[in-house]
């Protein structure tokens, strides 16, 4: 059964108490950025956004909400995939041999605060991809993470969630649903408060714990209905086709060309991306030469070196550097990874600096498709 | 038994799918020969009045560089066409041709398949067509070279 | 995903620009490769590239084959025996040997291509029995840029067919002139029932493999080396993608039924 929260203080302070450090979601410079949180009130109550093709702007809301907005500039792969990273260092030995060690930092213990399902969805996209449960550092890092989720209310003008195979809020949990609380808000002239589930015993003994009230039968079914009313209110869609098939069918379409005459490779849709986990490494020594590192970074399919094989890159045009990224992420995901690596956050959308709009690139291949498609009597284009 | 020419000719995979009548007629311009290891089969600038179809062993086509010697610019094996400069006047071999192994060949007479050519444009279009093609495996093969694939790319 | 240490203990110069070296484990080896697969080869503080297994599968040592073609290759091409590379791996999928028996092996190798090529070279010679006809190509652009001709008396005499063509050639060439599909033209295999491994550049192998499609050989027989831009070499850092193939993971080695859709398609 869920419980009442009418604040999210005693939250915060009982997860700091656990040793975790809480992120979540802060007014910063113009925007709701994701930052280490030492108490509730830091989160941004009272903040909207408006949201557009290349365009994000704060405003204040009539309310106190503090989740009443959708995703800012970065998604939880800035904690899970750090941008920068150290693998390893190696020293060299008297034998002329050398020893390798990976860096001993035990990763950051953190509490993630206000994920939306999207970013619920991208973080389990980032497990696929990079390892979770594996012997490795993303796996040590995302193991010990307690998740906070903070259902959807007020889905974005660039949100398209649903279409992308999502929805606005996630269900009653169980271990294993992928986050230990979920929280609905509620904003109204009774104040803040927020409906709680938990999805995992860890979830059910932090709850334990909190000053909550039982919730009664007619404030869960305000809070349900206001999440079930944010899936019809998304503003945009994907197109609802079979979009691997759609992709791979569409390698040579004239839309490319479109496109790649507006965009400016710069890579801000990958960086944003809470599910772009492509990295290159860089080897370092000092300047003795016996101490040599290795870093690993955010890299981007935008990069013109990102293809580079011996003499040149494979990928040369802005039209095949672009066509790489809509049809792996929408597509050849499905083929490496099982499923779409597009949670529909617009996250993309929002930063692109001329505004690319991913569903309005992705119908317009789709319309593209259609037609090629009828040309030929139906027959699959290829 | 040792095989005709008629049989070498039905048997190349040059001629596969020409009909019986057309390879009699051929098979009259026909004869076996061999070359003997280290012997030049033409020269540069010599007069083309034949072709042949290499059964065994291999051909090198080759130029005079002067300072560098007889440079090979391509090697024919069995089932490869030698000499297509029989075609078209002035009837001239445009590279010279060696044999570095002893290699058995059918050759047939340039005079006497043109003459069966015009005589006969069924024919003529049959092995018109056949050369075309061999001419374009040679163009792709030399524009593959062109490329040059394996050079360390700067 | 840490480089595990080896020290050089040989080094053969093959042409002036490619060297095989004889790496052995320092301490913990690294699981033997199969014929096809690479290791990630580190030069200390320069970085590290994919080099393909060019020996026999060996859990002691290891041999690769390099060409110095950038400052990675360079510093491990110039490497000397006695100094220490790392290695991670082996990683990739292989040439799928054996393959059945009664076959008819066509191996075909351009350049630098024929180094991932010899081991499956070494499987055919070390069970020559269980296969119809083996024959190897062979192209380079020069007799000079040919790899391993000390070993080709050893395959025809274990049962190979050795066929060898190089691109351009002075006088002191006795081989064939030529391009290595024309290799293809003149041997004799029986397409249904032929496997063929080929690995050399793009092109070469795109040529290669339609010469023995219109032999007749299955396009699934015909199993190509792809390379692409590899980091990692787990499929974790997204540099390698050919469409939906993750090649480190996925490839290098795959059949050309999946590779022609793909690398017919421009910048993929």
């Amino acid at each position: 059964m869920p419980v009442l929260l009418t604040s999210l203080d005693p939250l915060v302070a009982a997860l700091r108490a656990d040793g975790y450090r809480v992120v979540g979601p802060t007014v910063r410079d113009g925007a709701i950025v994701l930052a280490e949180l030492d108490r509730a009130d830091m989160l941004p109550y009272g903040w909207g956004v408006r949201l557009g093709p290349g365009g994000y702007r704060l405003r204040e809301r009539d309310d106190r909400a503090a989740f009443a907005n959708s995703a800012g500039p970065q998604s939880w792969k800035q904690f899970l995939h750090p941008p920068r990273q150290q693998l390893w260092s190696a020293e060299r030995d008297s034998d002329g041999g050398f020893t390798v060690a990976e860096p001993a930092d035990e990763p950051p213990r953190y509490a993630f605060l206000g994920v939306r399902p999207c970013d619920l969805r991208a973080i389990s996209v980032l497990d696929h991809v990079l390892g979770a449960g594996a012997d490795n550092r993303y796996a040590r890092r995302r193991e010990g993470i307690f998740i906070v989720v903070a259902n959807c209310t007020e889905p974005g003008e660039t949100c398209f969630c649903v279409s992308a195979g999502g929805g606005p809020g996630v269900g009653p949990g169980h271990d294993g649903a992928g986050y230990d609380l979920a929280l609905t808000e509620l904003a109204d002239d009774d104040g803040v408060r927020y409906v709680v589930d938990a999805g995992s015993e860890d979830g059910w003994r932090l709850l334990d714990r909190l000053p909550y009230e039982a919730a009664e039968p007619p404030t869960t079914a305000r809070a349900r209905d206001a999440v079930a009313r944010a899936a019809d209110r998304m503003g945009r869609t994907l197109p609802a086709a079979d979009l691997r098939a759609l992709l791979a069918g569409t390698l040579e379409a004239a839309r490319w060309d479109d496109v790649a005459a507006r965009c400016l490779s710069c890579g801000n849709c990958t960086m944003v991306c809470p599910t772009c986990f492509c990295t290159s490494v860089e080897d370092t020594t000092d300047l003795t030469g016996d101490h040599a590192e290795r870093w690993l970074r955010w890299e981007s399919c935008f990069d013109l070196d990102f293809s580079y094989l011996h003499g040149g890159p494979v990928r040369s045009s802005r039209r095949s550097r672009y066509r790489q990224w809509l049809t792996h992420k929408l597509g050849t995901w499905h083929d490496q990874f099982g499923e779409s690596g597009c949670v529909g956050c617009g996250r993309c959308i929002v930063w692109c600096p001329v505004g690319i709009d991913i569903t309005e690139e992705t119908h317009a291949l789709a319309a593209e498709y259609e037609a090629s498609t009828d040309d030929r009597g139906g027959g699959a284009q290829r | 038994m040792t095989a005709t020419s008629y049989d070498l000719l039905a048997a190349s995979a040059f001629l596969t799918g020409l009909s019986e009548g057309h390879l009699r007629q051929l098979s009259y311009t026909a004869s076996r020969c061999v070359f003997r290891a280290g012997s030049r089969v033409f020269a540069e600038g010599g007069h083309a009045d034949r072709f042949w179809l290499i059964n065994a062993g291999r051909i090198d086509l080759d130029t005079h560089v002067p300072g560098r010697g007889d440079v090979v610019v391509e090697t024919l094996g069995p089932g490869a066409v030698l000499g297509w400069s029989w075609l078209f006047p002035p009837y001239r071999w445009h590279f010279g041709a060696f044999a570095p192994q002893t290699t058995f060949a059918v050759s047939l007479d340039a005079s006497g398949v043109r003459r069966l050519c015009e005589r006969d444009p069924a024919l003529g279009y049959q092995l018109t067509s056949r050369f075309v093609q061999v001419v374009v495996e040679r163009l792709q093969a030399t524009r593959m070279r062109l490329l040059d694939l394996y050079k360390v790319p700067s | 995903m840490m480089p595990l240490p080896y020290r050089v203990t040989g080094r053969r110069q093959e042409t002036s620009d490619t060297a095989t070296l004889i790496l052995e484990p320092v301490r913990q080896p690294m699981a033997a490769a199969r014929p096809g697969q690479f290791s990630m080869v580190y030069a200390f503080g320069v970085g590290e590239v994919p080099i393909s297994v060019s020996g026999p599968p060996d859990a002691d040592l290891v041999v690769h084959t390099l060409r110095a073609v950038g400052a990675v290759t360079r510093a491990l091409h110039d490497a000397r025996v006695g100094q220490v590379l790392g290695l991670r791996g082996p990683y990739g999928t292989d040439w799928g040997l054996p393959v059945p028996v009664g076959s008819d092996l066509v191996i075909v190798g351009g350049g630098i291509g024929l180094a991932p090529l010899r081991p499956a070279v070494y499987h055919a010679l070390d069970q020559r029995a269980r296969y119809r006809r083996v024959a190897v190509l062979i192209g380079a652009r020069t007799p000079d840029d040919l790899l391993f001709t000390k070993e080709y008396d050893d395959w025809r005499a274990g049962g190979v067919e050795v066929g060898v063509t190089v691109d351009r050639a002075d006088t002191t060439w006795a081989g064939r002139v030529g391009v290595v599909p024309d290799l293809i033209t003149g041997l004799e295999f029986a397409p249904e029932s032929t496997v063929a491994l080929v690995c050399g550049p793009e092109v070469m192998m795109r040529f290669t493999a339609r010469a023995l499609l219109r032999r007749g050989v299955p396009p699934a027989a015909v199993r190509v080396s792809l390379e692409r831009n590899m980091h990692c070499g787990t499929a974790l850092c997204g540099h390698c993608q050919l469409g939906p193939l993750l090649l480190c993971r996925d490839g290098p080695v795959v059949g050309y039924d999946r590779a022609q859709p793909l690398t017919g398609v421009k910048e993929l």
